[in-house]
């Protein structure tokens, strides 16, 4: 069985006239980074509902290392292995003081006393936020905020971080500082993630990309995989990486450039082509 | 404006800012009691008073005029009492007379009584919120609170509900100035008009941010469920507040106090 | 109507230790006809600076100028509501300020406090600016603004800014949170809008590629002061300088700094069809000279 299973999910909010998601088919490996991606109500959010049981399937199953996430009896032992990191950073803090909110998942899991305050020092630095440790949230930037938000999951310990597009509200300095740090967490302590998000920039750092449309999941594929379907995604309402999109239009215009996706690789290429005059 | 949540706190590493917030919570009940017991016109009593809020102010390295400024928040009360005081006061000796007004020296005594009275309570409070984070505060009375877990009190809710609202209040304060600026840039007038047409005009501000307070209960909500929040039950706790000898010191200090303004009272039968 | 500011400059909370000054001497003209973006960190001083130009903040003593068109910002006398209705001013997550029983009531809002219109005229102009910012009027005027979507949410609070029909637009981050889209469509809702009764566009923008793409004009902020203003062909070239500001540079702003660091020149105007332009005419020219 793999770390994540989702077999033939389906999900309908209350009074919903259709199905927020049809039929989700879904495996992650341990230690994994999958972005999913998909056009605003396309339901990649409700999956990362799911996942964490935020929400229960009205059909299928859903098994997180063998807890099934659609049983509400075994929730708090999902729950202890999955994080869920939010897009809002003012509405997922508890506390007023960054140690403080830290503390609070490991308080609700019941962790002694003397073991909370060397996991506020683990997920704290794991974060690079240590120095801030009695600050006042509110006066910190909103990806200090998330980071912090980070931290306070990463206390509870958990076997995978959901991220719901927990970068949507930051500015480019904050997207950074947040991806840096999944990125590290995912590649130092092998941390499986699941980015939900739209910037096709962070697409680029998952191993596997899921497409989302209406509820389906429709493409699946390495980044360069999924961003040489360029019609495709467009038909999915979703756009290619600006490097992608300038590769393609050189392409067209009869260089030879392969399928290239970040703006570093396009640019050793460049160099390669367009030798000195 | 988001250093609402700092209320007055005056950041330092003091003596009494390194007391356990529940005793400075216990004083400062104390303390007002306190000055409630000094009977009428025993001015020796607030000396006494004034002399402990000194004591307590040079210890905890705030500026005295930061405790003085406390005052000037109950300035007009503090006023509006002693006026009322002085002018409806009939008793004792009249000093002066003009049409409904007696100003008598009995009332004068009173209305410098009240007005000392408040002023010490306040200036007394004044120095738990000035060495006491609002945090700090509520996990004091949470603590303070626990014995009425026995009457189903819910303590534990009680304290989450205080901590999550001082967390939000910048947050909201931040929100409330957005929302005014975007009102205002659509021509919004909140300055003018008579007091029913300013209470209409603050709809287009209290109804977004009811709608946004909401969505962010939701979200909260969401996020607290997911880092394993299920209440109080099998919830440990990270902050342990625990007494040391600065809070026994404060103490002995406190019951002296009190001790002195008793034998203040009993021993001068005259006021003085 | 042109903006023009002088030694503008403004602090937070004078006086006390929290002092924040947030413009520090900026002198800056916008003129008519601009699709001007204005670029910077976070606390760089850009929302302070754009939230003047309707006297949402006003400038400090100290400050030389402030002008938009006939209107003299500094004088006591300056008469701000007719200012805010030329100078349209949409913020940050624009739908959390609905707050009206419907949709026509929300748009009509701004309209009625500025001029005084009969009941068919205001319906027609709530009309028209609900059309024009892509939604069916029949179909939304009578439902709450609570209940549409995100992006309709958003469409609808633009319709209540340019109802006025302002001639200035300020838009602060439009489109954040916006799918890709939804980001698209944005931005040809600005290029319509800038073509009609909207003279200058000035947008507040993280985004360089969208910068690049659609602005004739950008300033760049950083710590209170204006950095730069010019036109994005020159800006990107400084891609070095823009990246130790810790700012994002455009993707062809990147390549093109590459390629001049491997000697080769491309002189464009940063936006994408034309980088690839230029790039292929320098392409297929080293192949002809092999």
């Amino acid at each position: 069985m793999s770390f994540i299973e989702a077999k033939e999910v389906y999900y309908r909010y209350p009074q919903a006239e259709k199905d927020a998601l049809c039929g989700v088919d879904l495996t992650v490996e341990k230690g994994e980074y999958v972005a999913v991606i998909g056009h605003n109500g396309s339901g990649k959010s409700t999956l990362a509902r799911l996942l964490n049981g935020l929400l229960q399937p009205t059909k299928g199953e859903i098994f997180v290392d063998g807890i099934s996430a659609a049983d509400k009896k075994t929730l708090f032992e999902l729950r202890k292995r999955v994080g869920v990191v939010f897009q809002n950073p003012d509405n997922q803090l508890v506390a007023s003081i960054v140690e403080d909110d830290v503390a609070f998942g490991p308080e609700n899991i019941g962790v002694p006393r003397k073991e909370i305050g060397e996991r506020i020092d683990f997920a704290l630095s794991a974060v690079g936020m240590q120095e801030y440790r009695k600050s006042m949230a509110s006066r910190l930037s909103g990806g200090q905020k998330q980071r912090v938000a980070i931290a306070g999951v990463l206390a509870i310990r958990p076997e995978v971080l959901i991220l719901d597009e927990s970068t949507a509200m930051l500015d480019p300095r904050g997207r950074r500082e947040v991806t840096d740090v999944v990125k590290k967490l995912n590649r130092e302590n092998g941390m499986t993630v699941l980015a939900v998000t739209h910037y096709m920039d962070e697409v680029c750092e998952a191993d596997r990309v899921l497409v989302l449309s209406d509820g389906k999941i429709v493409m699946s594929g390495t980044p360069a995989e999924i961003f040489s379907r360029e019609e495709e995604l467009e038909k999915y309402e979703l756009d290619v990486p600006v490097p992608a999109r300038i590769a393609a239009m050189l392409r067209a215009g009869g260089m030879e450039i392969g399928r290239i996706y970040t703006k570093e690789e396009l640019g050793d290429e460049l160099c390669r082509l367009l030798p000195k005059i | 404006m988001k250093d609402v949540a700092f209320g007055q706190y005056y950041p330092a590493r003091s003596f009494v800012h390194r007391m356990d917030p529940r005793f400075k919570i216990v004083l400062s009940i104390a303390y007002i009691v306190a000055v409630f017991l000094v009977r009428e016109f025993h001015f020796l009593g607030f000396a006494a008073a004034f002399a402990f809020i000194v004591i307590a102010t040079a210890v905890s390295r705030v500026p005295f005029f930061k405790v003085l400024k406390s005052v000037k928040g109950i300035l007009f009360f503090v006023i509006f009492s002693s006026v009322l005081q002085v002018l409806f006061n009939r008793e004792g000796t009249v000093l002066a007379e003009w049409w409904v007004i007696v100003i008598t020296d009995v009332g004068l005594l009173r209305a410098a009584f009240i007005t000392l009275r408040i002023m010490l309570v306040v200036m007394g409070t004044a120095i738990l919120t000035l060495t006491t984070t609002p945090v700090e505060i509520a996990d004091g009375l949470e603590s303070l609170l626990t014995p009425l877990k026995w009457i189903k009190f819910p303590v534990h809710e009680f304290a989450l509900i205080m901590s999550i609202a001082l967390r939000f209040i910048p947050t909201l304060m931040d929100e409330t100035e957005r929302i005014i600026n975007a009102q205002k840039a659509r021509g919004a007038d909140f300055e003018s008009g008579n007091l029913f047409k300013r209470i209409r005009a603050l709809i287009p501000i209290l109804i977004p941010l009811l709608v946004s307070s909401f969505r962010r209960a939701d979200e909260l909500g969401d996020a607290m469920d997911a880092r394993c929040y299920s209440g109080a039950k099998g919830r440990t706790k990270y902050k342990k507040m625990r007494p040391t000898y600065r809070d026994f010191i404060a103490l002995a200090l406190m019951a002296g106090l009190i001790a002195g303004i008793v034998l203040l009272n009993g021993v001068l039968g005259v006021p003085v | 109507m042109q903006i023009v500011a002088e030694n503008l400059s403004h602090v937070y909370s004078p006086k006390s230790k929290f002092a924040v000054s947030a413009l520090k001497n900026v002198s800056l003209t916008i003129d008519e006809g601009e699709f001007f973006g204005i670029i910077g960190h976070t606390g760089s001083g850009k929302s302070t600076f754009i939230q003047h130009l309707n006297g949402l903040i006003k400038a400090d003593k100290g400050s030389k100028k402030l002008t938009v068109g006939e209107f003299d910002l500094l004088d006591k006398k300056c008469d701000f509501k007719k200012l805010r209705s030329k100078v349209g001013m949409v913020f940050q997550y624009p739908e959390y300020q609905l707050f009206a029983d419907t949709v026509a009531e929300d748009v009509a809002f701004g309209l009625k406090n500025f001029e005084r219109l009969s009941e068919e005229e205001t319906a027609a102009r709530v009309r028209e600016a609900i059309e024009t910012v892509g939604l069916s009027y029949e179909e939304v005027k009578e439902k709450s603004p609570f209940d549409l979507s995100g992006g309709q949410k958003r469409r609808v609070a633009i319709a209540g800014v340019i109802v006025t029909k302002p001639e200035i637009l300020v838009l602060d981050e439009p489109v954040a949170g916006l799918d890709p889209k939804g980001k698209k469509e944005f931005f040809a809702l600005l290029h319509a809008l800038h073509g009609g009764f909207v003279k200058t566009v000035v947008i507040v923008s993280h985004d360089m590629d969208n910068v690049a793409e659609h602005c004739t004009k950008a300033a760049v902020f950083e710590n209170g002061e204006v950095w730069k203003v010019a036109p994005p062909k020159e800006l990107f070239k400084e891609a070095e300088t823009l990246a130790e500001m810790g700012l994002d540079v455009p993707v062809t702003g990147y390549l093109a700094a590459r390629l001049a660091a491997n000697g080769v020149k491309i002189d464009t105007d940063f936006t994408e069809r034309d980088f690839a332009r230029k790039v292929l005419e320098t392409y297929r020219r080293a192949e002809e000279g092999r």
